[in-house]
């Protein structure tokens, strides 16, 4: 099985993310850039087809320089082989934009399988991993909770509503996972020291043969207007009852007449 | 310049964060993982219970973190002694007994087999070592020899075959958990020599002291070696001498000045965020001159302590590092961190007394680390003959 596993390289999130005074974008000063947690989620699940069924796991990513700590990081997992894609055409490109170059990329390697996580926690768009399985023309299954492979074929669960649907998907397919769907291990030393003599290519647009008028910024659909911080939380209001059954009460039609959720 | 200072962390003031390399960051952001989720939420119990988690053995060996620093021919990961060092912070972050472990298995245990043993005690032991498959301890520390190591009581009698042990070692990290002891012993001649003990030896027994109030999630035991009889290659070739022993504790002082700073950035976070949310007289206890003094005296210990182990890492790394220097760092860091500890206990007010919060656990833990690997006096005096040429160690 050679699976490729799309990774996509974020702010961490546990850190105060600060809009730009201009509304432009966020500020990058003094962030933490890591491995989207749903794409460690989907090197895991990559690691483990390797492990059962042998193959190789290729990660790749499309991003800025900075983005290839968060190859390092899957290699230092235990992905055998990284590549990047930077293209200065590529700064503003859009969902769709990144989507045809990683299926560019993709089409250009082995792949029985090919897992991307979910969402990326910086714009939860869930787009790349759908556009990308139809640039390939592919099957897919998005947010996968378990994934068992079989002959040509790949057996997914995902969770819906009140339910699990169970899915027969013909590989090779493209699948996004849940966060579920396994727990993923720690980069160990010996693999981040490893990961750190690895060879990472990087590619540009004319290595892929891909013209930045239908990819690159020029081509985007879609574009970021302004970025608002979220709006202050505004104080709550503390009630001191005189009895249990009061605050019952009081907590109640709070719910029913401001929250208006019961 | 009115700006805010732009820091990652509230610890990281100086943006020390900006000095690391790609992989001594991963390294430590690996570990700190680790502690978030395998140390921390259970570390308040094991601490009551008296419990060192040997479960956690194994994860840390398969995560590369036991003699991190040592190379990779040999099993370790290699890595450079800043990210050893950061490994080290995150470990005391969760608690010092688990920073204990490491320290002692990987500076205690694995460097003394790699820098004294012979090539093969290296490859025997130190892959093993390594994975957390063996683990080990190492008695210098006599009931009647702490400070003074010099003035030790056990005996190396050798045999045709061999060497017989007898003696008492007291205070032993890891000792009753341990399948190998590195003992030091005086032979006929006097000469201190280092050994391989195996503690399945007959003659060898380990008692643990169960009444300690500090460092509580951590085994430490007395060894007794009744007439310990070792094969000669189970002696270390190159640890002759007291001095080979000293040069271990300089290896295991180095962790201990970064792993300070981790448990001193714990305390302080901590502080720091619960002044923010603590409210008494209709304010929030961060609005008052004297806890923001508080938290300010801890964020200078902390920054200054930060600075100090950097910069010995990169004497370490460079290969310029002067024991002396170790015991600046081991003697300011230590120090520093039971105080800010001891700050951060205040600022919790009653709720740190708990082993809800962290602060008083660290508070007990450290005074451990300010007496063990040279306590805060021997440093003293260390360092004071080191700049005025004069021994002041008073050996009558
Ligand atoms: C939790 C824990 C774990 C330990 N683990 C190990 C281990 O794994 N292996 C090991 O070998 N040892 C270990 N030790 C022992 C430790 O290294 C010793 O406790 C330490 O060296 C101090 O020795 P001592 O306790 O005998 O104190 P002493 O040497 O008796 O000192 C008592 C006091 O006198 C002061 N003092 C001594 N000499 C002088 C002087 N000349 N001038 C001024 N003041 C002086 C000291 O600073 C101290 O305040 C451990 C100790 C603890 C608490």
């Amino acid at each position: 099985m050679d699976v490729v596993v799309c990774v996509k390289q974020v702010p961490d999130t546990e850190q105060p993310i600060r809009v730009r005074a201009d509304g432009s974008g966020i500020d990058e000063q003094g962030l933490n850039w890591i491995l989207n947690y749903y794409d460690e989620h989907a090197v895991e699940e990559a690691l483990r087809v390797r492990e059962r069924h042998g193959g190789t796991v290729t990660v790749v990513c499309v991003g800025p320089p900075r983005a290839t700590e968060a190859l390092r990081t899957a290699l230092a997992m235990g992905a055998d082989e990284a590549v990047h894609v930077w293209d200065p055409a590529l700064e503003g490109a859009d969902h769709l934009g990144v989507s045809r170059v990683l299926a560019e990329v993709v089409r250009r390697m082995p792949h029985d399988l090919v897992l991307c996580g979910r969402l990326a926690t910086d714009d939860n768009a869930s787009v790349v991993g759908a556009a990308l399985a139809e640039y390939l023309g592919l099957a897919q299954a998005t947010a996968i909770a378990k994934l068992e492979i079989g002959d040509g074929v790949a057996t997914v669960e995902r969770e819906v509503e009140g339910g699990v649907e169970v899915l027969r998907v013909p590989l090779p397919a493209v699948f996004t996972v849940e966060r579920t769907i396994n727990e993923p291990r720690y980069p160990t030393l010996p693999g981040i020291m490893k990961a750190k003599r690895k060879e990472i290519r990087t590619l540009s647009l004319q290595d892929l043969g891909l013209d930045p008028a239908q990819v690159g910024a020029a081509a985007a659909r879609v574009r970021y207007a302004r970025f608002d911080p979220p709006p202050r939380r505004e104080a709550g209001r503390v009630v001191t009852p005189e009895s249990p059954e009061e605050g019952a009460r009081l907590i109640a039609q709070f719910l029913q007449d401001t929250a208006k959720v019961l | 310049m009115a700006q805010q200072v732009a820091y990652r962390a509230p610890s990281d003031f100086y943006a020390v964060e900006d000095l690391l390399t790609d992989v001594q960051r991963s390294a430590r952001d690996t570990v700190r993982r680790f502690v978030d989720r395998e140390v921390l939420p259970h570390i308040g119990r094991w601490w009551l219970e008296g419990h060192f988690p040997t479960e956690l053995v194994p994860k840390l060996g398969e995560l590369g973190v036991l003699g991190a620093n040592l190379p990779e021919e040999y099993g370790c990961a290699g890595l450079d002694n800043i990210a050893y060092g950061l490994l080290m912070q995150e470990l005391e972050r969760g608690d010092s007994g688990i920073r204990s472990f490491a320290s002692v298995q990987g500076a205690l245990v694995m460097y003394p087999i790699y820098a004294y043993g012979s090539e093969d005690q290296r490859r025997h032991y130190l892959p093993k070592l390594a994975r957390g498959e063996l683990v080990g301890c190492f008695g210098l520390t006599e009931p009647t020899a702490g400070s003074d190591p010099a003035a030790m009581n056990t005996r190396a009698r050798k045999t045709a075959r061999g060497w017989v042990l007898s003696g008492t070692k007291m205070w032993i990290t890891n000792g009753s958990i341990a399948h190998l002891a590195i003992v030091w012993a005086r032979d006929e001649a006097g000469t201190v020599r280092g050994f391989i003990v195996p503690t399945d030896t007959p003659g060898f027994s380990a008692h643990d002291i169960h009444t300690k109030v500090s460092m509580r999630a951590s085994v430490t035991s007395e060894l007794v070696l009744d007439e310990v009889e070792i094969p000669d290659d189970l002696a270390l070739p190159g640890a002759v001498g007291l001095g080979k022993a000293l040069g271990c504790l300089t290896q295991a002082r180095y962790g201990i000045a970064w792993g300070a700073v981790g448990a001193a950035v714990a305390c302080f976070e901590e502080a720091l965020s619960y002044a923010r949310d603590r409210v008494a007289f209709g304010r929030p206890i961060a609005a008052t001159q004297i806890v923001q003094e508080r938290l300010v005296d801890m964020l200078t210990k902390i920054t200054t302590s930060q600075l100090v182990a950097y910069r010995l890492g990169q004497l370490k790394d460079a290969g310029r590092m002067h024991y002396a220097q170790v015991s600046l760092a081991k003697r300011h860091n230590v120090r520093a961190a039971l105080e800010v500890a001891r700050e951060a206990r205040q600022v919790l007010g009653a709720y740190g007394i708990t082993t809800e919060y962290h602060a008083m656990r660290h508070a007990a833990n450290l005074e451990s680390v300010d007496t063990y690997e040279g306590t805060y006096d021997i440093h003293t005096l260390i360092l004071g003959r080191e700049i005025t040429g004069h021994e002041a160690f008073g050996r009558a």
